[in-house]
């Protein structure tokens, strides 16, 4: 019964925390930029508006299981992160089950997005794909040096041995920390990474032709992937967290990061990105990882 | 019931709350957007942010005089957006015509090619007169009154015969279409 409750609890927090921290960004980059800003509750606004739409086009079957398709990838990954105490699915190995699943929610939206036939959703969806190959090979690299260093491929044990030993692996490993959380940067398509949604340039890219219900199943997705992306973080550098509270507090702090970088900087190329990617934070997780090995 | 919630108080509640604007501009009048969206005023409190994609998009704002070739693109933008979608008419020229009111190439009256929710009148409109009348369009989508959308299905024959007309009038004088 427990178990049931948490598969249907533990989403619906996801989603409405993922879109608090939608409308936390929005508001503090309006204060950045000196301006009030909307309502910290605007997302909550904006999805209702969308799925009370009504539809007048359709442009194929998977342009529909496309958004359904990124929420059902990025719930599935939700199960098998652990979230304050609630760890749903935890097991020997999930850190890597965890790294495949993370993509399928990018790839369910890219194949919907290629369905609806605009050359801008193609051309969002190409730069897409090539972003995802630039930041998963320093990602790799940070993880395999929090695997080694713990010597577990499970985080929930992972996040005990931090417990345990008192250390918080930010402090143990940083420079480990520091390639997840610029990679972490490409992952939700903050600046300089937005590169496939850009609206001035391509029209918001892969979303370019929904509107409507399916938009506002994209917000849920986007506030889903936001949630799973921070909590990998929180769970592999910051210890976790003891209740939900905690947990959202860390996660806030890593969120509120990456917004300020967002908020303050212009839009790599996509050859630019990948060179970046490839370069830096690559050379950071080697080093990291000859750190680890003595 | 899901429809009588996308048509009930609730629903517009939100959609008043929450209205995106089609990045689209023509005429002069796109020149007093972006100071009615920056610091000193920020359109963005409302819930108001411009948007890429007429899909995405739920207010069309024809900003200013609306030549023939545009409004064949305009006519074209609004039945791409989705149910429900409301217009502006910004500025003198969508009222009457304004400083071209004699002007061969370009339409007078915008009510009688698509279906206008709100007028802003003045040329220019300051940014205050452009909050006056996405405050007047939210009240009115909250009391249900929006309905252009609606009146553009119910009388699309008198619409279309009109569109028909101009661009009509327009290939005699510029030997096109």
């Amino acid at each position: 019964m427990l178990f049931l409750y948490n598969i249907i609890i533990v989403p619906i927090i996801a989603i409405l925390i993922g879109l608090l921290f939608l409308g936390i960004a929005r508001k503090v980059t309006a204060r950045i930029h000196r301006r009030y800003g909307p309502p910290v509750i605007q997302p909550y606004f904006d999805t209702l508006k969308l799925l009370t739409k009504e539809d007048n086009i359709t442009h194929g079957v998977m342009y529909m299981l496309g958004p359904a398709i990124g929420i059902a990838g990025s719930l599935l990954t939700l199960f098998f992160i652990p979230i304050g105490k609630y760890a749903l699915f935890s097991m020997h190995g999930d850190l890597i089950l965890v790294l495949y699943l993370g993509v399928i929610g990018s790839l369910g939206m890219a194949l919907g997005a290629g369905d609806s036939g605009n050359p801008n959703a193609a051309i969002g969806v190409s730069r897409g794909l090539s972003l995802m190959l630039s930041y998963e090979f320093p990602l790799v690299l940070a993880i395999v040096g929090v695997i080694l260093k713990y010597n577990t491929t499970s985080i929930s044990a992972i996040i005990q041995k931090q417990v345990t030993s008192g250390w918080w692996a930010i402090f143990v490993i940083p420079l480990s920390a520091l390639v997840f959380d610029i990679a972490l940067q490409g992952i939700l398509g903050e600046k300089p990474f937005d590169i496939p949604i850009a609206p001035h340039e391509i029209n918001s890219g892969p979303m370019v032709e929904y509107g409507g219900k399916y938009l506002g199943m994209l917000q849920i997705f986007a506030s889903l992937h936001l949630f799973t992306e921070l909590a990998l973080f929180v769970d592999l550098f910051l210890g976790g967290g003891a209740n939900i509270i905690t947990f959202s507090l860390k996660m806030l702090v890593v969120f509120l990061l990456a917004i300020f970088i967002n908020a303050i900087m212009p839009r790599f190329r996509m050859d630019q990105a990948f060179k970046f990617y490839w370069k830096w934070p690559a050379i950071l997780g080697l080093i990291s990882l000859i750190f680890v090995f003595i | 019931m899901l429809e009588s919630f996308r048509g009930g108080k609730v629903a517009r509640w939100f959609k008043g709350r929450s209205m995106w604007l089609l990045h689209f501009c023509t005429g002069c009048g796109a020149i007093e957007l972006p100071p009615s969206m920056t610091s000193r005023y920020d359109l963005e409190r409302f819930g108001i942010i411009p948007m890429a994609s007429p899909r995405q998009a739920d207010v069309l704002l024809i900003t200013g005089y609306l030549s023939v070739k545009t409004l064949k693109r305009v006519i074209t933008t609004y039945e791409q957006m989705l149910d429900p979608k409301y217009v502006i008419g910004f500025g003198s020229c969508t009222i009457n015509g304004g400083m071209y009111w004699d002007s061969y190439a370009t339409i007078n009256k915008l009510d009688y090619y698509l279906p206008v929710d709100v007028y802003i009148s003045g040329c220019m409109p300051a940014p205050d007169a452009i909050f006056a009348a996405f405050l007047e369009l939210r009240e009115k989508i909250e009391k249900g009154e929006a309905n252009g959308y609606k009146l553009y299905k119910i009388h699309y024959e008198r619409y279309k015969a009109n569109q028909d007309k101009v661009f009509k009038n327009r290939g005699i004088i510029e030997g096109e279409d």
